[in-house]
């Protein structure tokens, strides 16, 4: 698979706008979205490609877990950039950039400790944007099926049986 | 005359809800030989129709029309359009309960006598006690298949159960096992054993918890006696010159205002519901609302004081695994003042899937503090606490005029406040569930504050004299003969016990009052 397209050839964006519908799993595997370079920042739909990288930081900010990599979060946050949102996140990210350089940092992602972006946005919590992006980011992260591995969370059960015989009572440590 | 029902037959009773109460209730008579139209509002779902996933399963089944909150509680600044999880479905909230079934103790029947004057609190004694329900109790036990009643087993314990058994035991606790559950043990009234798979709360989708929607429901049905009309939205109560009610209106299936005439209206909507039909059918004659001359309806509502504590530990415990509700101690249910607070709760053990640990854990929080316990997640156990809440007059549900729902009926709004005992109660309750894990080693440990509310009570509440509710000992309204309630709105207080086996006890005991009061004439 190259960097370019994906399964069937798919551009990245057709793939991100299939993957954030249909959930992470069908990005999983195909390694162009985990990369480092941040490629998906690039293919933005209706944000500015610096305000959505900005929205993925912000969104590992709120709810930061070292071992999920940034896809999720752009899964969590990519239903923002859509028209009809574009104008409020490009706001909101622009009223965060400005309480960064408040705080005397360039930018919001060019402020390199997360106990100073954190301190940036203890200072917007209250504001319906944070109030927004937090929220949404309760179910749009969590409720990934593909994060719950990292968790250990297994999910539905019922097909399988349920746990009577599959260590519903294998505790062996108490 | 057998189901269905003509609009125009007025000697139907009307059963609006079908829950714990309404569902039993609407079986029982079908099975005395008594022609019953139950109305629901939500619509029909069974086991194979049930989601193993919390969110899919909350839209399918959750109460999610429009209500407004306020008041001190956190609710109603966390979740302020949702008071309550409760179930909009024909079963009613039985499809989501978690199945425990408990008794009231006996002091609990006469809560003013036992705990005396609370500041604040507006107690008063039931008009009915222990002695009375006992009969009413092995019937409800029966008709669920209640574990360790009946001689019924217990159900095996699961990985968080043992957690909570080893460090209640450690702390001395004595009344400690898995529970009186309305989740089988072994196969019994054609319903599977428990597979321990979890999702209670989501719909049991092999059948092994009791609910009305597979139980009480079709077999209410199969007498011909029953009619259930689903997606039917009751609008109001109806009532002729003489103050009798006649009828209810309807909001049908495809949005059709409909009028059903009855000889007896049974209403059991669940504690918001319920009051707020009442209140929305207030007339030239009864202004303030049905059944309302005592001012009572809506108020003393009760939620029980509740709160969870979720602990980490250093090694896994997969708490998600089989039956959500796995275990209790029931040690600290008693009345003992010298605790700081009157009345007494219940730790039963509790987990929640990822995707709702995540919203319940601590509403609104966010950062490091937060995420590094859902980090933890799969080394997590946990319990809930339920214990008896004060009513207070000012904890009441009334009508929003200035919020409409689809059909344009105003809201209902909960208003809710702790009592200084509830608070009292809850801080005790949070210690003593930190040190249950903290003796077998716990990390850590959050005190989680209470859920929107499953456990909705005393809206409409049982009194002997008229002045102080709204409703006789048989449920039956002090104002108006053939009117009844038939939920967990008629709880006087709240004791300490889930009130599901209560509601069902009260349910079969007012079938057999209004079946024969029928046979008599007196209804």
């Amino acid at each position: 698979m190259t960097s370019k397209t994906g399964p069937k050839g798919l551009s990245r964006r057709q793939l991100l706008l299939r993957a954030s519908a249909a959930g992470a799993s069908f990005v999983i595997g195909s390694g162009f979205i985990a990369a480092k370079d941040a490629a998906w920042a690039s293919e933005t739909a209706a944000l500015k490609p610096e305000t959505f990288a900005t929205l993925v930081q912000m969104a590992r900010d709120i709810y930061p877990h070292d071992r999920i990599g940034d896809e999720f979060y752009v899964i969590a946050v990519k239903g923002y950039d859509d028209p009809a949102s574009a104008e409020d996140i490009e706001a909101g990210i622009e009223a965060l950039d400005a309480a960064a350089r408040g705080k005397g940092h360039a930018s919001y992602l060019d402020t390199g400790w997360e106990r100073d972006r954190v301190d940036i946005l203890r200072g917007m919590e209250e504001s319906a944007f944070f109030q927004t992006i937090r929220g949404g980011l309760v179910t749009g992260l969590y409720n990934q099926k593909a994060v719950w591995p990292v968790f250990g969370y297994e999910g539905e059960s019922y097909s399988k049986g349920g746990y009577i015989d599959r260590g519903f009572d294998d505790i062996n440590w108490i | 005359m057998s189901a269905p029902f003509d609009l125009n037959d007025d000697t139907v009773v009307v059963i609006i809800g079908t829950g714990a109460g309404g569902g039993v209730l609407a079986n029982e008579l079908a099975q005395k030989g008594v022609s019953v139209v139950a109305l629901e509002a939500g619509g029909r779902y069974l086991p194979d129709d049930y989601i193993n996933d919390e969110w899919d399963s909350f839209g399918q089944l959750a109460w999610t029309d429009p209500r407004t909150t306020s008041g001190d509680w956190r609710v109603a600044k966390d979740f302020s359009g949702l008071p309550a999880w409760i179930v909009k479905a024909v079963g009613g909230t039985t499809i989501h309960w978690a199945g425990a079934s408990l008794r009231f103790q006996e002091h609990e029947w006469k809560a003013k006598t036992a705990y005396g004057d609370v500041l604040g609190a507006n107690l008063l004694d039931w008009p009915i006690d222990a002695a009375e329900m006992a009969p009413w109790y092995d019937l409800a036990e029966d008709k669920l298949k209640v574990t360790r009643t009946g001689g019924r087993d217990g159900l095996p314990g699961n990985n968080n159960f043992k957690v909570f058994e080893a460090g209640a035991k450690a702390l001395g606790y004595e009344e400690v096992h898995t529970g009186r559950m309305a989740i089988n043990s072994a196969e019994y009234d054609d319903r599977l054993p428990c597979q321990q798979t979890g999702f209670c709360f989501q719909g049991c989708k092999w059948g092994a918890k009791w609910s009305a929607a597979y139980t009480d429901i079709p077999r209410g049905e199969a007498t011909g006696n029953l009619e259930v009309r689903d997606n039917s939205h009751v609008a109001r109560i109806l009532h002729d010159d003489s103050g009798k009610v006649t009828g209810v209106e309807y909001f049908d299936k495809d949005g059709n205002l409909q009028l059903q005439k009855a000889r007896i209206v049974c209403v059991a909507g669940n504690s918001f519901e319920s009051p707020r039909l009442l209140l929305n059918s207030a007339s030239p004659m009864f202004p303030d609302g049905l059944a309302n001359s005592s001012g009572q309806v809506g108020r003393n509502y009760m939620r029980h004081m509740t709160g969870s504590v979720y602990a980490v530990f250093d090694k896994p415990v997969r708490m998600w695994r089989g039956t959500t509700m796995a275990g209790i101690v029931q040690d600290e249910a008693r009345h003992d003042p010298s605790r700081g607070f009157v009345g007494g709760f219940e730790l039963e053990t509790l987990s929640l899937g990822l995707p709702f640990m995540a919203a319940f854990l601590d509403p609104g929080a966010w950062g490091r503090e937060f995420t590094s316990a859902l980090d933890e997640y799969e080394n997590m156990a946990g319990l809930w606490i339920v214990g008896e809440d004060m009513p207070q007059e000012t904890n009441r549900v009334t009508l929003n005029h200035d919020v409409k729902d689809r059909w344009g009926l105003p809201v209902a709004n909960v208003n809710f406040s702790d009592h200084p005992n509830d608070r009292a109660m809850r801080d005790y309750a949070y210690r003593k569930g930190a040190e249950i894990y903290d003796a077998v080693g716990a990390t850590r440990t959050f005190p989680t504050p209470p859920y929107p509310s499953t456990h909705n009570l005393g809206t409409n509440r049982m009194s002997e004299k008229a002045r102080d509710g709204v409703v006789n000992k048989w449920g039956q309204t002090h104002d108006i003969a053939n009117l009844f309630i038939s939920d967990g709105s008629q709880f006087t207080t709240g004791a300490a016990e889930n009130p599901t086996l209560t509601i069902v006890a009260l349910a079969i005991r007012q079938a057999d009052h209004i079946a024969r009061q029928m046979s008599s004439g007196e209804l």
